[in-house]
């Protein structure tokens, strides 16, 4: 029959080859995709801020744009705060008081208070001036701290002891570095919203302190009495969102008209 | 295992007890890492700060990590010295691999060690790393149990075990429920589990254990290889309860909100984990001691033409 002649076991190891190769080929690619999926993930996250910055929405027209402030309280017996034993490190000498529930005369300070909703798919440039963060006396200064995805963080230690910063977030890279004293500052950053995002130090476990990652410019923390104040927001409904370490959240609808200045109190309880 | 066949070796079990000894020393300061929140406070490896020698700065959560990093690095060091030892001089074949099992069993747990900083404290491979070093313990007590004069020139007094469960099956089951609540317990310390399985497997730990301990010392108490761990266990295992009890309360119960690890929360769960070590290499002891001793009888089902005498 010559050699165009095929038995059927040939035809079949034909077949099975072609399957195999077929396999094979769909395999590389899908390896190869897979591979390309994960380079372009981590190109996004590290070009995030850039591309944002250029898709930004329309601008918000000052004329128009609102105001929505208020006071954060603490209902009921505000717990004594805890006694911070900071013996373990001669170098640290700080307020030796714990931050987990600060309320002088009922008003709640480390609130981190952000619009949750009603932005819609509105974008925003991220600040070029970072945000600071500082360990001074073995305490992270502030102890809530709110920032934009992609928005830098100066990390300082102002202590004549080495600390390490080790963030644990739920949504974003998690890192862990030292940073002996005098040491330059680090510049660190997040990618993707994550609220109450802690941070902690393992060589002195009392410091702890949250970070808020969120897209929006319309965040802010209370401070000692309480108060919050967000600006330049464009007239809307929105959702806004109160968050504590320790007591959790809560959310409080407000509408604005253009130029408004609306208050929204919120209380706490434990 | 030729029992008899090795010249006891004075030098090379006391280093065996050294090592073993040690080894509990680097249990304690790895529960101080982790009873102080401290594990991550250096944050490279297998460098500390950069430096493969240099001993930093001693303070905070870097005095316990540290300080945790040297004594492994020591027990490394001992353990690559017995394993070599052990290979040389032993005749007996069983013992060059059980040093040899020593070492890569220590190889592991470094590198478990560095896993968990460098992934930073993930729940399983932190977990492994509390399972695996007293898995070592008991290897290590082991070793030191085998180069001992009483095993190695003691002819063991045998005596055949017909109850049942049998005693060999009862210290097996010890030593199976023991791990079973080390890795819960590890678990629960590494923030991958609720306390309440640890906590629900206590019971069931007192009820085997006890079992195990009171059948050994009712049956088996002329037999002092056994009657000794059987005692030990025993005691230990009540003392383990009461600590447990105390740890749940000064952690748990108290110690939720805590704003650092305070002293109570640190000593309870420290000697916890501690004593919990030495009931784990008391159980092992026990069961190695109960296999040597008392076998367990079995019934021989000889064929009917086999029991007619022989006539000569």
């Amino acid at each position: 029959m010559g050699h165009n002649t095929y038995k059927k076991g040939d035809v079949m190891t034909t077949k099975k080859w072609a399957a195999m190769r077929g396999l094979l080929s769909f395999l590389a690619l899908a390896l190869l995709l897979g591979c390309s999926k994960k380079e372009n993930t981590s190109e996004e996250q590290a070009t995030s801020p850039a591309k944002e910055a250029k898709t930004a929405s329309a601008p918000i027209d000052p004329a128009t744009a609102a105001t929505v402030s208020g006071t954060v309280t603490f209902g009921g017996a505000v717990p004594k705060p805890q006694k911070i034993d900071m013996s373990q490190d001669q170098a640290c000498k700080g307020n030796n008081v714990s931050e987990t529930i600060v309320a002088d005369s009922g008003k709640l300070a480390n609130v981190f208070v952000y619009v949750k909703d009603g932005l819609g798919d509105r974008t925003f440039d991220v600040p070029k001036e970072p945000v600071t963060l500082d360990q001074k006396g073995c305490q992270y200064h502030p102890h809530v701290l709110g920032v934009m995805t992609g928005q830098n963080i100066e990390i300082k230690n102002d202590d004549p002891t080495t600390h390490n910063i080790h963030p644990t977030p739920k949504d974003n890279r998690e890192w862990n570095e030292s940073q002996p004293p005098k040491a330059a500052a680090l510049e660190k950053s997040f990618a993707r919203e994550e609220i109450m995002l802690p941070v902690k130090c393992n060589q002195h476990p009392w410091m702890k302190m949250y970070m808020s990652v969120v897209k929006s410019p319309f965040f802010a923390v209370t401070g000692a009495d309480g108060k919050y104040e967000i600006k330049g927001l464009p007239p809307g409904d929105y959702t806004l969102a109160f968050v504590q370490e320790k007591l959790g959240a809560q959310e409080q609808k407000v509408t604005l008209a253009a130029k408004d200045s609306k208050t929204v109190d919120i209380a706490f309880k434990q | 295992m030729k029992s008899l066949s090795t010249p006891y070796n004075s030098a090379h079990h006391k280093f065996a007890v050294f090592t073993a000894c040690s080894t509990f020393v680097l249990i304690i300061a790895g529960a101080l890492v982790t009873s102080n929140d401290a594990g991550l406070s250096v944050p490279d490896w297998p460098t500390s700060f950069g430096s493969i020698y240099k001993i930093p700065h001693l303070v905070g959560g870097v005095k316990f990590e540290h300080t945790h990093r040297m004594i492994a690095q020591f027990v490394g060091l001992l353990t690559i010295i017995i394993a070599i030892w052990t290979w040389r001089t032993e005749r007996r074949r069983w013992m060059k691999y059980l040093g040899i099992a020593a070492l890569g069993t220590v190889i592991a747990q470094g590198i478990l060690g560095g896993l968990t900083v460098l992934f930073y404290l993930p729940p399983p491979i932190s977990s492994a790393h509390a399972a695996l070093a007293q898995t070592f313990f008991c290897i290590a007590v082991c070793i030191a149990l085998f180069t001992g004069p009483r095993w190695v020139e003691e002819v063991p007094r045998v005596e055949a075990d017909a109850g049942k469960p049998s005693l060999i099956t009862l210290t097996l089951l010890s030593i199976f429920v023991l791990y079973v609540q080390l890795i819960v317990g590890a678990m629960f310390r590494h923030h991958g589990m609720s306390w309440w399985p640890h906590v629900v497997n206590a019971p069931m730990v007192a009820v085997v254990l006890t079992w195990t301990s009171i059948r050994a010392l009712f049956l088996y108490s002329r037999i002092e290889a056994i009657r000794r761990p059987a005692v030990i266990m025993l005691a230990l295992l009540i003392a383990q309860l009461c600590l447990g009890f105390l740890a749940f309360v000064t952690r748990v119960a108290w110690g939720h909100d805590a704003v650092q690890p305070e002293l109570p929360m640190v000593i309870s769960t420290v000697a916890h984990v501690a004593v919990g070590a030495l009931l784990l290499a008391t159980a092992v002891v026990l069961a190695i001691q109960v296999w040597r001793h008392v076998p367990i009888a079995f019934e021989e089902s000889i064929p009917v033409r086999s029991r007619d005498p022989v006539t000569a």
